[in-house]
């Protein structure tokens, strides 16, 4: 309490000193260097009024010059008196900086420094001013840092600085957590109706400290013969820690849902390529994982030949993954699919040959071991909606990729030209041709459209799993099961299929672990399809078989 | 499609006329015969003999073969084209690897006379049930035909019911085999989760290691291979063989013409998986392990490229196909072992390309072309 007392005597100085203070940076810097130049010769028990006129100066160094001291990297010279930053080099040197112009000095030896003596007592103060200095800091996130900072490890002190601040605090959130600390403290020092009033404060805060203090709490209460006062602390505390467990339950299902839609979104750029060349066009094609395969690869071999940019490396390479996958599509339905017309059974097993022998090239040229692919900058980090619930940035783009791409495809088949050709080949492709459509060559684009989808959804792929010759064969089963759960030739089917198997995948593994919600899934699915053969979404008419 | 299928069933009916039984039965005799001559009686120095390492691949390869009549019997005469084959293989494997790892006793690393040893180092205190009876010979029996029978009676029940048919039965059989690989992977399964079931030392008494057994199982495996084909044979041939075929022609005409063709799938369905089973429980003393990756949805696929080589509704074709892929994949695994996906994926592509009726469908043509020939001659002479 005395020292409080002392702080706000000194605060009511400054103030003052404050008004007589030019607002020339020139002579706020000139002053600054004086301070410090005091430092060597100040006695330990009058340096804390000087740290505080020192953080007074509120110039750009001040907080630097508090850090190195609060570290004990602050020396000065036996010379001279200089002040400067001494860190530990090699050969017993010290490596110097002038703390205040951060200029490199010459290397000296130990016997030539002496240490800016700190104790306890001074370093929890400076902790305080450096705190304070955040706290008062222009920028949002250094502020919320701050408190952080001090809620980690709430303390009379912290209390104080804060106290002093919150009513100046503007920005919402930051104040929300100033007072989420208060309180906390309250909790912890304060008298019993302050701990009951302190408890309603906190009850629907998310912050870790919290619960861990309030559990805490709990635990430190006897089991047995409460005073009244403690049984009601005990009550008010087992409710704060129910509504923080039901807003935490709240959150972790709410994250699942994120989950399941990004293994659902996922899952739809692995079969909407299918849904188109299987769905639409009718055309089995067991290839369609490794041209997902070689998607991922396209995204290696891009970052390997442009490594100055790898930051935009994804953007190049989801054109350059739908041509390099398109086109080999093409080949493959040139090559061989079109010879197999009407005969699936044997395009399943030409297309599985052709899967084989793609997956062997590329563990013959890139080898068998898995790649790295680099994550640009923009990918990784999270959005911390609140202490305990974040959304990853590389699952919400790809939820966000796939529905672009999902809606762009849309369009093509339902706006475009092509996209009437499409549909007319597969309805009907004798009166398309008698159409003048030329049927051989929608196949073949129709065909190359699908592989590039699967390509794209390679790149994608590359972000979030190892990418090797073996990428593809995890996800055709999946995807086949997808479209055909979905309903085949129904684009919307497959969005639905996609979601709701992420989702239900997703649900299920916290209560049966992730091999067995897989297996469980697709038991679901075979099941599922011996009742309902046509999918969710049957296609409406008639067609013989 | 109609067209191709009608030929395809010309095809059979003529070639079905010309008997291939007693011929295909007396050539697996005499090889059998000759084989084991060539083991037992020729010395090793001498060119006729045959070593033990020949014998117990051989071995391998009419397993193989086996497995191949089972996949073309479902493929070539009902055309039902399943992915899952795999998994009936394996799960028979599984009912006699557990018989063979019960006959280790307690000459485990453990030691333990109850327990396999993957169940003692799980800290596993007793057999699960459905381990117990698992010791004796009777039940193994049943097991490697009851257990891939089920699973198809069940699946097939479901799916044919449903009519699930062509490409979307062959993803479900595909997914099916999948779901088994993931399950038998986990060790709280019972199974020995990765590693599967090994080690083994004896079967009904006779130790695995010495060559007379290993000559003793070709014998077997030769055995049940002829027995097998003759099931097949007669399947084929009566009349619910031709019902199933004409299910494989037309299913709708022949269920307006008043059969329930998922009665007869399931039937030949569920004999099919237990021919599969059976070839597994032959292979699995013989390669001395059998783990989850057996299960894996390349090996399915690999039996139907069997017989699509062979040639499809012909069951010696199937026999002929499964031996000749399986030798290529012994000689390319040991001379290049990279090219052999190349091989196999380039053959995939060519058989289906180029020869849809297998090697089988060659030789009627050949016989023709030769009676052609033949014919102008003997109007001459």
């Amino acid at each position: 309490m005395h020292r409080i007392f002392l702080l706000m005597l000194l605060l009511v100085i400054s103030a003052q000193s404050d008004a007589l203070q030019t607002d020339i940076d020139v002579e706020a810097n000139s002053e600054l260097r004086a301070l410090v130049n005091q430092l060597p010769n100040t006695k330990l028990r009058k340096m804390a009024p000087l740290l505080e006129k020192i953080s007074q100066t509120k110039q750009p160094q001040t907080r630097n010059l508090l850090q190195f001291m609060l570290d004990g990297e602050l020396y000065f010279l036996k010379s001279n008196k200089q002040v400067v930053r001494a860190q530990v080099a090699e050969n017993k040197l010290y490596q110097l900086t002038d703390v205040l112009t951060q200029q490199s000095l010459t290397d000296v030896k130990k016997s030539k420094l002496s240490k800016i003596k700190t104790n306890n007592k001074l370093r929890s103060s400076l902790r305080s001013v450096i705190a304070k200095i955040d706290l008062t800091d222009a920028n949002k996130q250094i502020r919320l840092k701050a408190v952080q900072q001090l809620l980690s490890s709430p303390s009379k002190e912290s209390a104080a600085i804060i106290t002093e601040l919150i009513n100046h605090e503007k920005d919402q959130d930051v104040k929300t957590l100033m007072s989420t600390t208060l309180s906390l403290q309250q909790l912890k020092a304060g008298k019993f109706e302050q701990k009951i009033e302190a408890l309603e404060q906190l009850s629907g805060s998310l912050e870790p400290t919290v619960k861990n203090e309030v559990v805490r709490l709990l635990a430190n209460l006897p089991e047995k013969e409460l005073t009244t006062q403690q049984q009601t602390l005990k009550d008010a505390l087992s409710h704060t820690l129910d509504e923080i467990e039901n807003s935490a339950s709240f959150y972790s299902a709410v994250e699942t849902v994120f989950f399941g839609l990004s293994l659902g979104s996922v899952l739809l750029l692995a079969a909407i390529g299918l849904a188109i060349t299987f769905g639409v066009m009718g055309v089995i094609n067991m290839a369609h994982g490794e041209m997902i395969m070689l998607g991922a690869y396209t995204t290696y071999v891009i970052q390997l030949a442009f490594p100055s940019i790898i930051e935009y490396s994804l953007l190049i390479a989801i054109p350059a993954a739908f041509l390099v996958s398109g086109s080999v599509g093409i080949l493959i339905e040139r090559g061989v699919i079109r010879f197999l017309k009407g005969r699936p059974l044997e395009t399943l097993l030409a297309t599985f040959g052709i899967s084989l022998i793609l997956q062997q090239l590329v563990r013959t040229i890139f080898s068998p071991l898995n790649r790295q692919v680099i994550s640009p900058e923009w990918m990784s980090g999270s959005w911390q909606i609140n202490p305990i619930f974040s959304l990853t940035f590389n699952r919400l783009y790809i939820i966000l990729f796939s529905i672009f791409v999902f809606i762009s495809l849309l369009m093509i088949l339902k706006k475009t030209s092509l996209g009437l050709h499409v549909r007319a080949v597969s309805q009907n492709r004798d009166m398309a041709r008698a159409l003048s459509i030329k049927s051989d060559w929608v196949d073949a684009i129709t065909f190359g459209l699908g592989s590039g989808i699967a390509g794209v959804a390679g790149v994608v792929l590359s972000q979030l799993t190892n990418v090797g010759p073996n990428l593809g064969q995890a996800y055709i089963i999946d995807s086949f099961l997808v479209v055909v759960f979905g309903g085949v030739g129904n684009l919307w089917g497959t969005l639905v299929a996609a979601m709701s198997l992420g989702l239900t995948n997703k649900f299920l593994e916290p209560l049966t672990g992730s091999v067995l919600a897989n297996i469980i899934v697709l038991v679901g699915l075979v099941l599922f399809i011996q009742k309902r053969p046509k999918g969710l979404f049957p296609q409406k008419g008639r067609s013989a078989d | 499609m109609n067209t191709s299928i009608t030929e395809d069933s010309k095809q059979t009916s003529l070639f079905q006329s010309k008997d291939p039984l007693h011929l295909t039965i007396g050539l697996l005799f005499i090889t059998t015969l000759l084989v084991t001559l060539g083991n037992l009686i020729f010395p090793e120095s001498s060119a006729l003999h045959v070593s033990d390492y020949t014998v117990s691949l051989l071995g391998k390869y009419l397993c193989y073969a086996l497995l191949a009549l089972a996949v073309d019997l479902v493929w070539g005469y009902c055309g039902i084209l399943s992915l899952g084959h795999g998994a009936f293989f394996t799960l028979g494997g599984y009912a006699m690897g557990m018989y063979l790892m019960r006959q280790i006793g307690d000459r485990g690393v453990y030691g333990n006379p109850e327990l396999p040893d993957f169940m003692v180092f799980l800290n596993w205190t007793e057999l699960p049930w459905f381990w117990v009876g698992s010791d004796s010979i009777v039940w193994m029996v049943c097991m490697v035909f009851l257990g891939p029978g089920l699973l198809a009676f069940i699946f097939g029940s479901l799916a044919f019911r449903s009519r699930v048919s062509g490409v979307y039965l062959s993803i479900m059989t595909q997914a099916m085999t999948y779901a088994l690989m993931l399950a038998f992977f986990r060790n709280e399964m019972g199974f020995g989760g990765n590693n599967g079931l090994t080690d083994f030392k004896e079967i009904f008494g006779f130790s695995l290691q010495s060559p007379s057994t290993k000559l003793g199982l070709f014998i077997a495996t030769a055995i049940a291979l002829g027995l097998a084909y003759c099931v097949c044979h007669f399947i084929v041939k009566s009349k619910m063989g031709r019902v199933v075929t004409a299910i494989r022609d037309s299913e709708n005409r022949v269920r307006f013409v008043g059969y329930k063709p998922e009665h007869y799938k399931v039937w030949i369905f569920v004999v099919s998986a237990m021919l599969a089973g059976l070839a597994g429980a032959l292979y699995v003393p013989q390669v001395g392990i059998i783990n989850p990756g057996e299960f894996s949805p390349l090996n399915s696929i690999e039996m139907v490229i069997w017989v699509a080589v062979g040639g499809r509704n012909s069951l010696y074709g199937a026999i002929i196909g499964a031996i000749i892929v399986s030798y290529a994949k012994t000689r390319f695994t040991a001379i290049m072992p990279e090219a052999w996906l190349f091989a196999l994926g380039g053959l995939f592509v060519l058989v289906t390309l180029l020869l849809p009726k297998g090697i089988a469908g060659l030789i009627p043509s050949i016989k023709q072309k030769f009676a052609k020939t033949a014919d102008p001659v003997e109007a001459k002479s």
